[in-house]
């Protein structure tokens, strides 16, 4: 039987990680995220699982990453600030293809900003952060609910396309308690292991190679450098560094559609709200406050790889609306796959947008 | 097996220029290894970035060649998710002492059990000689043009202070001595350091008055002092003589230590 619970959104993508078999969780405290860290200091060594707080947020990622190569299920979780300390190792974890998971619990930048206050401002630096070309899965949850829902989906996506996959959280979400329902079981997809007689990086059909776990006799070299596919280095091969930057964005790129995670309302609409994280609530309450079949929505819950085919869905669009917590960031991808006008409604300060403000763009419509 | 057995062939010939310490450094360390009778496939070797950090490419275990400097925050993270793996890092003066000292000084604290192995060629070879936080008072280099002015980072004394549990100094001259240390700190639980220096012909005895291969292994022949002959000096009052660099074992302890298998 499946459980009822009243929980904050931090508690519950902790134990949607505990949920997804997440045995090590390498970490530093840092407003918003930090209750995170104290659940899994208190859960995972009951569960013969590893907690550590490491000396910074460089040696956390790197914890999880060196852990991930020993079969782990590995993650950390952070704010804005550690989350710019990652970027060389999330760039490492891209190289080298590295199953982890990274949350961030977005809090109001540039610099320390507002430490308790939500934002959604990290979302082109989990995209573009890290130096170089790469592509990334972002998940965004709007509700506790999807705290624990979407963090169990991210380290089965990890594992599958190996890569590190990131839950861009906020602070609105991660401290609002509410009701969740807790499963009894969650679907659980290994990551698919490296089969003998195969080179450790060749990606195979789909672009991900089987992975060589440590301690399992591979004798895998892996390096940040660029490799081939014996994951040897040849930094300086045009054409084995274009081989191998091509497979790691068109692996995740390539499946964007399957990726994709998201919700429809009133399909046949002519203005359409574009939501992920928290104005999706709101939109919800405009929408049940003001019923009307003219009004559409598409709610995102996974926002990397950008899913762009979804906005076709809306035939009868006009008008793309797009409340963020940001001064307009996906907005940007909604404008790009559409000759549509598109209106940008950005707010910062670390409040939600409220209901009234969304409805008074709808009474303003022509 | 001998220690030649732990090389990854196909990946021959290296990247070292002739005449780099380097090479000794990872022959005593694949000799102590060899040693201890450990299995290829249960030995995971681990470095940042740099000419020391690019030995484990060249051996056949399982090896992780991570970012500059966070060489021990990766092994942190394998040794704890799954301490039956023997680990070994090795790192360099610029990689630990410079961007990686955070993260050495918390690796002893933790007292992980790794074994790390710094070749400390007082010099950022990989990248064309500039100073390191080892580079000597006076020394030249790229960026210390006039000489080096900063005073130096005592790595193994940082060691101690920071309490990893095996602490030792040799250089690429004293084989047989690094040899033994390593083996040592392998057969140590928790964490241990040896540090080697090394002869970096290329980017450092160039510019600094050591330009045969010779000459620099005669300065780490010469310029270094037993620590236990530094310890009987100083109870007898004399004055330790303060260019020479001691070497020897500063510490064997056993304090707590974490990532030890059951």
């Amino acid at each position: 039987m499946s459980k009822i619970e009243f929980m904050q959104g931090n508690t519950a993508c902790a134990e949607g990680a505990l949920a997804a078999g997440c045995n090590f969780f390498g970490g530093y405290p840092i407003t918003p995220s930090t209750e995170i860290a104290e659940h899994m200091a208190r859960r995972l060594p009951k569960k013969d699982g590893v907690f550590i707080q490491m000396e910074d947020e460089i040696a956390s990622i790197a914890a999880v990453i060196g852990a991930s190569w020993t079969g782990a299920r590995a993650m950390t979780a952070t704010s804005g600030p550690g989350f710019s300390l990652m970027m060389e190792n999330i760039g490492y974890a891209v190289m080298t293809e590295t199953p982890c998971v990274i949350v961030n619990i977005q809090r109001g930048g540039p610099s320390t900003g507002q430490p308790t206050m939500g934002a959604q401002g990290d979302m082109l630096q989990c995209r573009f952060g890290s130096h170089g070309d790469y592509s990334t899965i972002a998940l965004c949850p709007s509700s506790a609910q999807e705290m624990y829902d979407l963090t169990v989906k991210a380290f089965n996506l990890a594992d599958r396309f190996r890569l590190p996959v990131f839950v861009m959280s906020d602070e609105v979400i991660a401290h609002t308690r509410e009701r969740i329902t807790i499963p009894d079981h969650v679907e659980i997809v290994p990551r698919r292991p490296l089969e003998k007689g195969t080179l450790p990086f060749h990606g195979g059909d789909d672009g991900v190679p089987g992975f060589p776990e440590f301690g399992r006799g591979h004798g895998v070299h892996v390096t940040g450098l660029t490799h081939d596919e014996r994951g040897y280095p040849e930094a300086t091969d045009p054409h084995i560094h274009e081989t191998l930057v091509r497979r790691l964005v068109s692996k995740v790129e390539s499946a964007r559609h399957d990726i994709a995670d998201y919700e429809v309302v009133n399909p046949d609409a002519e203005t359409v709200f574009v939501t992920y994280g928290p104005p999706t609530r709101t939109v919800k309450q405009v929408m049940h406050d003001h019923p009307d079949d003219n009004v559409g929505h598409l709610h995102l819950r996974i926002v990397w790889p950008f899913p762009e085919r979804l906005l076709k869905i809306f035939t009868n669009a006009k008008t793309f609306i797009v409340p963020e917590m940001n001064m307009g960031q996906i907005v940007r991808e909604v404008e790009r796959h559409t000759c549509l006008p598109v209106i940008r409604v950005p707010k910062l300060g670390g409040e939600l947008h409220t209901p009234d403000e969304l409805h008074k763009l709808l009474e303003a419509r022509p | 097996m001998t220690f030649l057995d732990w090389y990854r062939e196909d990946r021959l010939p290296h990247i070292y220029c002739t005449g780099c310490g380097n090479g000794t450094v990872i022959n005593c360390t694949l000799e102590a290894v060899e040693q201890m009778g450990w299995a290829v496939d249960d030995t995971v070797f681990i470095s940042g970035i740099g000419c020391s950090s690019r030995a484990p490419g060249y051996i056949k275990t399982d090896s992780l060649h991570t970012t500059h400097g966070r060489a021990l925050a990766f092994a942190t993270g394998v040794k704890l998710a799954n301490p039956r793996l023997n680990v070994v890092v090795f790192t360099g003066d610029g990689d630990l002492a410079a961007i990686g000292g955070n993260h050495f000084i918390h690796a002893c604290r933790r007292n992980v059990d790794l074994t790390v192995v710094c070749m400390n060629n007082m010099i950022y070879g990989m990248t064309g000689g500039q100073g390191s936080p080892c580079t000597p008072v006076g020394a030249i280099s790229t960026t210390t043009p006039y000489g080096a002015a900063e005073p130096v980072f005592d790595l193994s004394e940082l060691a101690v202070t920071a309490g990893a549990n095996y602490v030792a100094r040799w250089t690429s001259y004293h084989v047989k001595e690094l040899t033994k240390a390593v083996k040592v700190g392998l057969e140590t639980p928790g964490f241990s350091f040896i540090e080697a220096l090394t002869q970096c012909p290329t980017a450092y005895g160039r510019r600094n008055k050591l330009r045969q291969v010779s000459d620099m292994i005669n300065y780490l022949r010469t310029n270094v002092i037993l620590i236990q002959k530094t310890q009987r000096m100083r109870e007898r009052g004399e004055a330790v003589p303060k260019d020479k660099i001691p070497v020897g074992e500063f510490v064997r302890r056993n304090r707590p230590a974490m990532g030890v298998p059951k």
